[in-house]
């Protein structure tokens, strides 16, 4: 039994073209290498956003070239740049629109915790509003950082329960 | 290009005489202060049709706590044609907290006007459109203000946004040295043991 | 039988007309009675807005006949911060103003802070040297990244690859030079953090080969592009007077006729001992300012190049204590560097009593900052003068009377930045 659920234990020689594994294992498979970013580019991080997304650090051999404006059509939402008050209903909203399974990851240190923006106007990280599953530490995060983790959000995806229960966000008044 | 704009300075104080008060000069720059500033608009209207003070660079405010009039209106103007910089200083008491608008002159100062009501809460008279606008329709407070923290008062405006003070602890983002531990100075720090 | 009756039925516009004509003086809201007009809301979150933009757009079919823009999705406060740093803490923030060209809004803060200080003048000569060709460094990659976005939106969406490649070149050599990609903080009241690393210069040079190339693939697949031309020839047309009017500045300004140039008009550092061409636009369309962002990028090459060939020798910050951190080997034997040490890094710079305004050619526009200081390290009132907010603000007049599907080619030729406007 593999300790990793995703583990597809597989040798062609033995079992030919068939593939035997768990159900889990292979829809988080499809998941987690075409994760469709939506990017909430909103300040700095937005150009290292665009930037990973270019020929040189290149975000689509993770499957995620598709840069879905559209939240109906994606699966992750990249909250790139500060997230004011002003600004935060929009992003829950939007990220109200997406289907599940999403996603979050929170780039950079605006967007994590305010970053070093401790004003009247700046929300003091975007998980005052939504589930972030992954932090990504920078200011702004390097593209490498960014890519990593997409591939610890990836790794976590494939550890995910397909049926998945949701449970319901502690919100703060 | 400094006799240019002592110059025009003087030609403006000649026009305005009641209007106007001193000229003073620092690293090059001229200041004249207004001391009627309900005259305003016909200085800049005249600034900017006589003299040919045609652009608006920057309408600021400032802050003065404790004095009295509180605030200050800045208005840095230039002209393409002789190339000279003025900058007119205008007060503005708490109480009244008002002042005639120069949208008619240059229509720049429109959204420079909006941005002084959103901060500092100085109203403008005449301003067709005065609303915030860089917070929010409906924030109550005035931020620019030295009585209001930097740190940001919790609001709350439903469906609209909502606001909560900032972790400050004392200080920009200074660990004062002395609190008892990391967990006390930095409150969204997460231990491990916790 | 019933009886037929003759129902008159009154012809919606006469209704609506005559309902108008006793509320016409009111506001305009009620002229649209009929229905006609719809309002349709771009809103924060636009893959073509650059930014946080919002813009509430009233529309009469496929007319925009009121454009209404809403800004301070990114306002974060830096006003407010900047009162509570010393000049220095503050530098950060500036990069985060226009945070395509971050080296040029800290050679505009840096030199505002020297002009209140009264040291701009005694600036040594590498120092001034170097922050030139940080300006103009960060002119090409802020004009690359506009073009090319501008290019995406209006359709053409290789050259926006392209464009990226070489700022990531540019960025390979911004991070030689200060450490990091973008967000560099690389220069320091009266003077800069550190000198030239070695090789810089022969690096940036062979850059400067390799991106003209690019100019001049940009403009093969641009300029004479029929799609793109139709696209933006006579589209969101400003007029001159309209410009001056509305307080525009930088490459806008100058597409539409003006050739005011603060680097040649009231020239700072040592932009009066170089040679260079202000490329002026005649109609003020989306066609012009794309050509004289081009025309301008190829000029700061041949300012990098000039720069280049003059560069000093020498130190590159001012020999002051009481303004720049002394050496770290001095400051660990010597008393007197330790003081001047701890008390700019505690209280920093001082300051004397009065106001400055000192406004910068950068690549958006004039980027001002205005400080009024009442002496000290931190500033009494520090107020950024935004190109982008003020040229948004001509928005209302460019948009009105365009049609719908022009107005992301007009956002992308007015090329403003968010984190700027709303500071």
């Amino acid at each position: 039994m593999p300790e990793n659920p995703t583990e597809i234990g597989y040798n062609t020689k033995i079992e030919g073209d068939v593939i035997v594994t768990r159900a889990d294992a292979v829809l988080n498979w499809f998941r987690k290498n075409s994760l469709w970013p939506m990017p909430m580019g909103l300040a700095c991080c937005a150009i290292e956003l665009m930037a990973a997304g270019s020929s040189r650090f290149d975000i689509s051999r993770f499957g995620s070239e598709v840069m879905r404006f559209s939240p109906r059509q994606s699966d992750l939402m990249i909250v790139a740049g500060t997230v004011t008050y002003k600004m935060g209903l929009a992003v829950k909203r939007i990220y109200d629109q997406m289907a599940e399974p999403k996603w979050v990851i929170a780039m950079g240190a605006c967007a994590s915790t305010g970053g070093m923006y401790r004003s009247y106007a700046v929300m003091q990280g975007v998980d005052n509003i939504l589930p972030v599953d992954v932090y990504v530490a920078g200011c702004p995060p390097r593209p490498e950082a960014l890519l990593d983790a997409l591939m610890k959000l990836q790794t976590k995806v494939g550890k995910e329960p397909v049926i998945r229960t949701q449970k319901a966000l502690p919100v703060e008044a | 290009m400094s006799t240019t704009a002592k110059r025009l300075a003087q030609k403006l104080k000649k026009a305005f005489s009641t209007a106007l008060g001193s000229v003073s000069e620092f690293r090059d720059e001229l200041t004249l202060i207004v001391t009627d500033p309900a005259q305003i608009k016909d200085v800049c209207q005249y600034a900017k049709t006589e003299l040919g003070f045609d652009y608006l660079v920057d309408v600021s405010s400032v802050d003065n706590y404790g004095e009295d009039p509180r605030f200050e209106v800045v208005y840095e103007m230039y002209g393409y044609e002789h190339q000279a910089h003025l900058r007119l200083v205008a007060t503005v008491s708490e109480e009244s907290a008002v002042i005639p608008s120069v949208t008619s002159v240059w229509k720049t100062a429109d959204w420079h006007e909006r941005e002084i009501y959103d901060m500092m809460g100085i109203s403008f008279e005449g301003h067709p459109d005065l609303r915030r606008i860089l917070m929010w329709e409906g924030y109550p407070y005035f931020p620019l203000r030295k009585d209001f923290p930097l740190a940001g008062k919790a609001t709350e405006l439903p469906e609209v946004a909502f606001s909560k003070p900032a972790p400050l602890e004392g200080g920009p983002f200074v660990t004062t040295a002395g609190s008892e531990d990391r967990q006390r100075g930095e409150p969204r720090s997460k231990s491990v043991s916790s | 039988m019933a009886d037929v009756k003759d129902i008159e039925i009154k012809d919606t516009a006469a209704s609506a007309a005559s309902a108008l004509g006793a509320a016409e003086a009111q506001s305009d809201d009620l002229s649209d009675l009929e229905g006609e007009k719809l309002t349709l809301n771009m809103g924060p979150s636009h893959p073509s807005t650059h930014g946080v933009l919002r813009i509430v757009l009233e529309l009469d079919g496929e007319v925009i006949t009121k454009a209404d823009p809403d800004v301070g999705y990114l306002h974060r406060g830096d006003e407010k911060i900047a009162e509570n740093m010393t000049y220095t803490q503050f530098i950060p923030y500036t990069d985060r103003l226009d945070y395509l060209a971050p080296l040029a809004n800290n050679v505009a803060y840096a030199l505002s802070v020297e002009k209140l200080m009264g040291i701009d003048k005694a600036l040594p000569p590498r120092c001034q040297y170097i922050r030139v060709i940080c300006c103009e460094l960060a002119r090409i990659s802020a004009h690359l990244l506009g073009l090319g976005a501008f290019a995406m939106d209006v359709g053409a969406m290789t050259v926006f690859l392209h464009t990226f490649t070489e700022r990531e070149k540019i960025y390979n050599l911004i991070e030689s030079l200060t450490g990091a990609r973008f967000t560099t903080t690389y220069t320091r009241i009266g003077g800069l953090a550190r000198d030239l690393p070695e090789n810089w210069v022969r690096e940036c040079e062979q850059f400067l080969d390799g991106v003209e190339v690019n100019f001049d693939e940009t403009e093969r697949l641009l300029t004479r592009n029929k799609i793109f031309v139709d696209r933006t020839k006579d589209v969101g047309v400003l007029p001159l007077d309209v410009a001056i009017d509305y307080g525009v500045s930088g490459p806008n300004l100058r597409a539409s006729g003006s050739n005011h140039d603060l680097r040649k008009v009231h020239p700072y550092l040592v932009y009066d001992q170089l040679d260079f061409d202000v490329p002026v636009g005649t109609v003020g369309d989306c066609y012009d300012r794309y050509l004289v962002r081009i025309e301008e990028m190829r000029q700061s090459v041949r300012i990098i190049r000039q720069c280049f060939k003059n560069l000093p020798d020498g130190p590159v910050s001012i020999d002051d204590g009481k303004t720049v951190l002394p050496k770290k080997e001095k400051v660990l034997t010597g008393m007197e560097e330790l003081i001047h040490q701890f008390i700019l890094v505690t209280q920093g710079v001082d300051t004397p009593k009065g106001q400055v305004y000192f406004g910068a050619e950068n690549p958006k526009g004039e980027l001002g900052f205005y400080i009024n200081s009442k002496g000290g390290g931190t500033p009494h009132r520090l107020k950024i003068r935004a190109p982008s907010f003020v040229n948004l603000s001509a928005l209302p007049y460019l948009l009105k009377g365009s049609m719908m599907s022009d107005t992301v080619a007009i956002l992308g030729s007015i090329d403003f930045v968010m984190g700027e406007s709303d500071r």
